[in-house]
């Protein structure tokens, strides 16, 4: 039967034909816990009787929500976590390595054709290498670290075409934002997205990586882009993967199928409070910011940051708002700073921090007071997201962003010079 | 019992604030539930309550905090025309009730509400509104009264076998 990408993983972790619309129990090939969601995971784990966990070579546990520790309640729930990291055998990163999903990548724990959950709705940007990869909630995580597996309805998928040549400046985000304006908020509920054509094959993997991060913006269960030349070397060194027949087949069915040309698309940006509220840069431009993030897993990447100090170059950042700067992980951080760009921000005057969420989810420092307005790398801007309810994020790239810091005010990346 | 009726697109920061996710209670969550974005319902929500919702009713996060939220303030059953789809599931689990139904819109805040679920109608202050079935797998954690409670009826054959 002809299948898509993701059906074809749901019919060999099941090993049954399966389609999509189905719910089914399917194995995890593995799972990721943080600090915010995997307390309740662990207490869920054995409100249901659990003892063992069902295999600890299959889960990391790391911490990058409210690190170092920012209050007594933090700290008490990183402390249930060592312990249950030590009691179970399960690798903790601890605080050491930086944002989950990064570090999940990074670390060689996911194998194109796997199906890996986490307990965080970004899970979606394993997708990047060719696995379907989700988000779940507490108490799914707990079901899943006890029994091994989880149910789940095979979605149906969207297939995003990409052709042309992306001009000067603008990328990834551009791009994912406009498809997100495109498909709405909702559009892509219950669905994977799957993304193809010639752009995204010559898209590096961190590119893949921001595009797979946001299909949850769309209300997608996940996002995935087939492996191919860019993603077997990104693995290879990181881990040893089995190989697996990942192309969906030309006849598969597909719930919508959409082509976007990159030719002429210019930079985007999320005006609050949605993630599908996107406008050409010009319609925002000379908009007064008071703070701007580079950062996140969605662009906390060391091509991010490049592309931010370059489009910097000798420049200060203007001075009467905050710039913070924050390496997605400790390896991005150390290309950057071995690179010099971690000094030319400083010297810039931005402050960065170690790898971290840092404000993106608003739940630990960089908060926004009411009235301010935030321009920021990461992928959400509603409400109160970054601080208080009465604030204002704006979400675009990491070239849009340093443009803005530099001027404080959001300013086309293309119109410095 | 009483209805709190939402607009389209309610998020997770919406519902709990990423500053208050260090507490795993879900009464304590109860108290800052919507803070900022309505700040009386936090003192005033009550055992029973109905939350009715538009479109993609609980977007964004993973955090089960925000169902546990709502059913640390007594809301039993949330109302709206379309779930974001972790939310929708982490309902499930936690015993939360997701009722979709498109017509929620007609739904308000002075509305009496009683759920006729199997038969597939909300009764509101006299009028019928069709609800959405429930895939049936699910149906049996919510007569569960979540994945927990299924977890510890499951069966072997539930489970996979790869
Ligand atoms: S960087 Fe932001 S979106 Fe990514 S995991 Fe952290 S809080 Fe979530």
């Amino acid at each position: 039967m002809a299948g898509t990408i993701t059906e074809k993983i749901f019919r060999a972790r099941c090993g049954r034909e399966v389609t999509a619309g189905e719910v089914v129990m399917a194995p995890v090939s593995g799972a990721m816990i943080h600090d915010i969601t995997g307390p309740l995971a662990i207490e869920k784990f054995y409100e249901m009787g659990g003892e063992k966990v069902f295999d600890p070579s299959k889960i990391i546990m790391l911490f990058d929500h409210q690190v170092p520790a920012d209050s007594l309640n933090a700290a008490e729930n990183q402390k249930k976590m060592r312990s249950f990291a030590r009691e179970q055998g399960i690798h903790n990163y601890d605080i050491r390595e930086g944002v989950c999903h990064q570090v999940t990548l990074e670390k060689g724990r996911v194998c194109p054709g796997d199906i890996i959950i986490g307990s965080d709705s970004h899970t979606c940007m394993y997708g990047a290498v060719g696995a379907f990869a989700t988000g779940v909630g507490s108490t799914d995580m707990g079901f899943a670290l006890r029994y091994g597996c989880l149910y789940f309805r095979v979605p149906e998928s969207i297939r995003a075409d990409v052709t042309g040549r992306f001009e000067k400046r603008v990328g990834a985000k551009d791009l994912i934002l406009r498809i997100i304006k495109d498909i709405t908020v909702d559009g892509a509920t219950y669905k994977a997205v799957e993304f193809t054509g010639d752009t995204i094959g010559s898209l590096n993997m961190a590119g893949r990586m921001t595009c797979c991060n946001m299909a949850i913006e769309m209300g997608g269960k996940a996002g995935i882009v087939p492996p191919d030349q860019v993603t077997r070397e990104y693995l290879a060194g990181r881990c040893a993967c089995p190989d697996r027949d990942l192309v969906s087949d030309k006849d598969a069915e597909y719930s919508s199928w959409r082509s976007y040309d990159v030719g002429d698309l210019v930079p985007q940006v999320a005006v609050p409070h949605n993630v599908d509220q996107v406008v050409d840069v010009d319609q925002v431009a000379g908009t007064p910011v008071d703070q701007v993030f580079i950062g996140s897993c969605t662009n906390g990447r060391f091509e991010d940051l490049q592309e931010a100090a370059e489009v910097l170059g000798n420049r200060s950042f203007a001075d009467d708002i905050r710039v913070l700067v924050i390496p997605a992980s400790k390896a991005e951080y150390l290309k950057a700073l071995r690179s010099g760009i971690i000094e030319q921000f400083v010297e810039a005057g931005a402050l960065v921090e170690a790898p971290c969420c840092g404000p993106c989810m608003g739940g630990s420092f960089g908060l926004i007071a009411s009235g301010e307005v935030s321009f920021s790398t990461s992928n959400r801007n509603f409400r109160g997201r970054q601080g208080s309810a009465e604030g204002k994020v704006y979400l675009g790239s990491a070239a849009t962003a340093a443009a803005t810091a530099i001027y404080g005010r959001i300013t086309d990346p293309r119109e410095v010079r | 019992m009483q209805v709190w009726k939402f607009g389209d697109n309610i998020d997770t920061d919406a519902i709990i604030p990423g500053r208050f996710l260090t507490i795993n209670d879900p009464k304590e969550l109860a108290r800052h539930a919507f803070e900022g974005i309505r700040d009386e319902f936090a003192g005033k929500a009550g055992q029973g309550d109905i939350i009715v919702g538009g479109r993609n009713f609980g977007c964004g996060s993973s955090r089960e905090h925000a169902p546990l939220a709502l059913t640390g303030a007594g809301i039993t059953m949330v109302i709206a025309e379309s779930f974001a789809r972790i939310f929708y599931r982490n309902s499930i689990n936690v015993g939360l009730l997701p009722v979709i139904c498109p017509q929620a819109s007609r739904i308000g805040e002075n509305d009496q509400v009683i759920p006729h679920l199997e038969e597939g109608y909300l009764e509101v202050s006299g009028k019928k509104l069709p609800t959405e079935p429930v895939p049936e797998f699910l149906y049996r954690i919510i007569q569960a009264g979540g994945l927990v409670g299924f977890a510890k009826t499951i069966r072997s054959e539930d489970l996979c076998t790869r």
